[in-house]
């Protein structure tokens, strides 16, 4: 056995001894090595898990989602590492991932200078869930951001221009003080390729228009 | 659907992880909020989920790096092994209350041993090894534990201060049982003197924190002749059963 102890003791809580979280760390430059092969220029293994959530078969709409990351001087960053978290189209979270199936709750991508710094998803717009109180929240992806530079990964909600009215009584949103920044988290419809409507949310992580991150 | 209305998360202690504007890490400087994260009092099911992995079919080497990568892909489990210190890294997973974290995916990823990354963008002037890729990932077992087979990574330059090193480090990933727990981090080898050094390490501010990112020489779980052990547990955020909920039902 190792001779110091490895893990760090807080105070208790509730009579248990609590042990403190795994402090959190960047992701750095190479993320892609370890999360997202085939950016790396890596072989792929015989399962991946990447950008796309759905299938034609998938109930729901088929959609895109795509955008970029702006550093705080205006610049793309062209070496981030994104997570999608959604639920289905009914508003269910299908927590089993099986690449076998027409949907996943979860998703990879990344941006790359080769594809215009864009990180992008395939999948099919999301359901209503509710909130704790019961009511319902607007369609929305959860969206986390690694990347070098990025010490503890940034939390985020990407929500649509053509879901004013539940967007309006979203109570997420509306805990955003701020009504100008809520509209950092949507996204705007867009023209599609080949038919498929297309969502994009550019996420801004520092100065004007700065992106709401969330802490949960 | 699983019922989470009665669960929450040990709130993360944003003091104990480093803070999203760290100067001495010079890339911080552009890419951390300036405005301050908004709370969500009353996590919902969007939070409270999260995916889970046991039906990925992982590959017989995925958690072996010493023989998940040749560069010619019919050679792959065979043929030559790559060159460094053959280590074992394993651990447990567990929560903050100390219960085990079973079936979660811990991915890995490293540089080889002479801290080349096989990266197109690493165009550092150490060679890349024939044999080695650097990337592993396993599934937790119903005790929460995992391991993985690799060579030690070696530190390498990056352009941060004039001279700066990266101690030997592994980038480990752990989702957790939700959204809420996911977690990303780097583990450091007991002893290295680059440690201290670091200014990615010194985002953390509390030694105690750089402490437990450091995995443990473990002697008794080393194999005579074949590999040493580095111990590296993780502790993800504790789960509470809330049985009230005054605010969520106003």
């Amino acid at each position: 056995m190792s001779q110091r102890p490895t893990l760090s003791q807080q105070p208790t809580h509730g009579g248990c001894v609590l042990y403190r979280e795994t402090p959190s760390q960047t992701a750095g430059p190479y993320v892609h090595i370890g999360l997202a092969l085939d950016v790396a220029g890596i072989p792929l293994r015989d399962e991946e898990i990447w950008s796309r959530l759905a299938t034609p078969e998938a109930d729901g709409e088929l959609i895109e989602v795509v955008g970029t990351v702006i550093d705080g001087n205006g610049d793309l960053v062209r070496d981030a590492f994104l997570e999608a978290w959604q639920a289905d189209a009914h508003g269910d979270y299908q927590p089993d991932y099986a690449l076998n199936r027409p949907f996943n709750s979860f998703g990879r991508t990344a941006t790359t200078a080769e594809a215009g710094s864009e990180w992008s998803f395939t999948t099919v717009k999301p359901g209503r869930v509710p909130a704790a109180n019961g009511k319902p929240m607007a369609p929305h992806i959860n969206l986390a951001i690694f990347a070098r530079g990025i010490n503890v990964h940034l939390q985020t909600r990407l929500y649509f221009d053509d879901e004013g009215e539940a967007n309006a009584e979203c109570p997420v949103l509306g805990a955003i003080e701020s009504p100008t920044r809520r509209q950092t988290l949507i996204a705007r419809r867009e023209e599609g390729a080949n038919g498929t409507p297309r969502y994009r949310l550019d996420i801004r992580l520092q100065g004007d228009g700065e992106t709401v991150f969330f802490e949960f | 659907m699983k019922n989470t209305d009665n669960k929450r998360f040990i709130p993360r202690e944003r003091n104990w992880h480093p803070p999203a504007y760290a100067p001495g890490y010079k890339t911080t400087v552009a890419r951390s909020p300036r405005q301050a994260p908004v709370s969500l009092q009353h996590p919902s099911r969007s939070e409270l989920t999260g995916p889970n992995f046991a039906s990925l079919r992982l590959g017989p080497h995925d958690n072996d790096l010493l023989l998940n990568f040749r560069e010619d892909p019919a050679l792959a489990g065979q043929a030559g092994l790559p060159i460094g210190e053959r280590i074992v890294m394993f651990g447990r997973v567990v929560d903050q209350l100390g219960k085990p974290v079973p079936e979660t995916l811990v991915e890995m990823w490293q540089a080889n041993a002479g801290g080349r990354y096989r990266h197109k963008k690493d165009q550092y002037m150490a060679p890349l090894d024939p044999n080695f890729g650097g990337v592993g990932r396993c599934i937790t077992d119903e005790q929460g534990w995992y391991h993985f087979r690799t060579i030690r990574p070696g530190p390498y330059p990056w352009p941060n201060d004039i001279n700066s090193w990266r101690p030997a480090h592994i980038h480990v990933s752990v989702m957790g049982p939700a959204i809420s727990t996911r977690l990303v981090t780097q583990m450091y080898f007991e002893g290295d003197p680059l440690i201290p050094h670091c200014p990615i390490v010194h985002t953390l501010n509390d030694p105690e924190a750089v402490d437990t990112l450091i995995g443990r020489l473990d002697m008794a779980r080393s194999r005579s002749m074949d590999y040493l052990a580095y111990r590296f547990d993780i502790v993800t955020r504790g789960e509470l059963q809330t049985y009230f909920e005054p605010g969520a039902t106003l």
